[in-house]
């Protein structure tokens, strides 16, 4: 335990931090994952097969390939591409990226597969007839989406997402690699100074264990608050 | 675009695909055998035989592949008696560590696939085997496992899937396995794009291939 303790001896107030950066690139990439589901979820709904194409890429291509190939894709080649579109503006000196942004970035292109998966089943699990009756009223396409659409795909789509979330969460493990200090990492470092690995990595088990079950609390919360009147 | 590079990693990175191969199938043997001790303990009426299997499948499901392997592959070797066990023969062994976490960790999920399986058999079925005077230990073998399976096959399909992406940690415990061999390319040459395509491109032909298999055995065994 003493391990554990806050200030100089012990790893405490470490692992708390690590903690929180933990949970900090998980909603980080969760909202980058949005956001590329926003983009992709249209283009595999669209009816050109062009479009239907580039989404099916994505969403094959980052689902069959391993998260840990597509860090290292990041990690490696993340400066040299911003520096490429850099020098097309005219700036050539070197640019590191921040450990925290390659990582959201890498996670969130992952979680953002997993999410436009998620919605596209729900949008298509929606009734047609709603889709017909929105029309038929006359609403405007945003009326449309943000006020019929969305409330229902929502509804929808909460469990999965929080399946979305769980694999997002226990991704983030895999940043250590580029050396982000979150709790694997900080784990690392502890068990290779104390050279204690066994109750270190036993703990940061402890830890995700700790935030996969709150967070399913928590959305469970949330799915009752979007199932009011079903 | 280094096309050279492309070619001329191709056989190293094949080579590195036997390694994730190997990995692959013997965690998915093992984790099919523990899935199913364990699925059939969690459909056991005995509330202490059924929490400790539900407590397995949460820890395994709940925590990061990575972190089960670094306590498999660092912790266990602190234990002193460990080491002086036989088991220290497969334990020192990164490869056997791996195999052991991904088994383990397939286990889990698997349990979970095969008891939602056990529980979506019509209670009629079984209902009607009895009727007809069939022994409940051929009713379980002919008819409860049968229709499990061709349950099952579509979530087992994704959980391979997920197994195979899983086994690129294995190049974390020093195995150098695709994605091992990938990393040690890009960290060498500096082209991550160049490697990240050939790399990839091999894993999807497998994820392809895998995909094929199930639909086809879908397919089969449909009734």
């Amino acid at each position: 335990m003493e391990l554990l303790s806050f200030g100089k001896t012990g790893w405490g107030d470490e692992l708390l931090i690590a903690t929180m950066m933990t949970i900090a690139v998980s909603i980080t990439a969760m909202i980058i994952g949005f956001l590329f589901a926003l983009i992709f979820t249209p283009l595999k709904l669209s009816k050109s097969k062009f479009l239907n194409l580039i989404g099916n890429c994505y969403t094959t291509v980052i689902r069959g390939v391993p998260e840990l190939l597509v860090i290292y894709l990041f990690f490696f080649g993340g400066s040299g591409a911003v520096m490429y579109v850099a020098s097309i503006f005219g700036y050539n000196e070197y640019i590191e990226i921040n450990a925290f942004i390659t990582g959201s970035f890498a996670i969130g292109i992952i979680s953002g597969a997993y999410s436009t998966e998620v919605f596209r089943g729900a949008i298509q699990s929606i009734d047609k007839g709603q889709f017909e009756a929105s029309k038929v009223l006359g609403l405007k396409k945003p009326v449309h989406f943000f006020k019929v659409i969305m409330p229902q795909m929502l509804r929808l789509a909460i469990p999965n997402l929080s399946n979305v979330w769980q694999i997002t969460l226990k991704d983030t493990s895999l940043i250590s690699v580029t050396g982000l200090v979150e709790i694997m990492r900080q784990s690392y470092i502890a068990a290779g100074s104390t050279r204690d690995p066994l109750f270190f990595y036993s703990f940061a088990a402890v830890l995700y264990l700790l935030l996969t079950y709150l967070s399913m609390k928590l959305i469970n919360k949330l799915e009752i608050r979007y199932s009011r009147g079903f | 675009m280094d096309f050279e590079l492309m070619i001329n990693s191709f056989p190293k990175l094949l080579n590195a695909t036997l390694v994730t191969i190997k990995l692959l199938s013997a965690s998915l043997i093992f984790g099919l055998f523990i899935g199913l001790c364990f699925a059939i303990l969690r459909v056991n009426k005995n509330p202490i035989v059924n929490k400790f299997a539900y407590g397995y499948s949460y820890v395994f499901r709940g925590t990061p592949l990575l972190v089960q392997i670094f306590i498999i592959y660092f912790g266990l070797g602190q234990i002193e008696y460990l080491r002086s066990t036989v088991l220290w023969v497969i334990l020192k062994e990164p490869y056997w560590c791996a195999i052991i976490a991904f088994s383990l960790n397939t286990g889990a999920y698997t349990s979970e696939i095969l008891r939602s399986a056990f529980q979506t058999i019509k209670p009629g079925i079984i209902e009607a085997g009895q009727s007809l005077g069939i022994s409940n230990k051929i009713i379980f073998y002919k008819i409860q496992i049968p229709i499990a399976i061709r349950q099952s096959l579509p979530a087992y399909g994704n959980e391979i899937i997920l197994m195979m992406k899983g086994t690129s940690l294995a190049s974390t415990v020093t195995l150098m396995d695709l994605t091992g061999v990938a990393k040690y390319i890009i960290s060498t040459t500096f082209k991550p794009i160049e490697v990240f395509i050939v790399a990839g491109g091999i894993y999807l032909f497998i994820t392809f291939i895998i995909h094929n298999v199930i639909k086809f055995l879908e397919k089969k065994y449909s009734y």
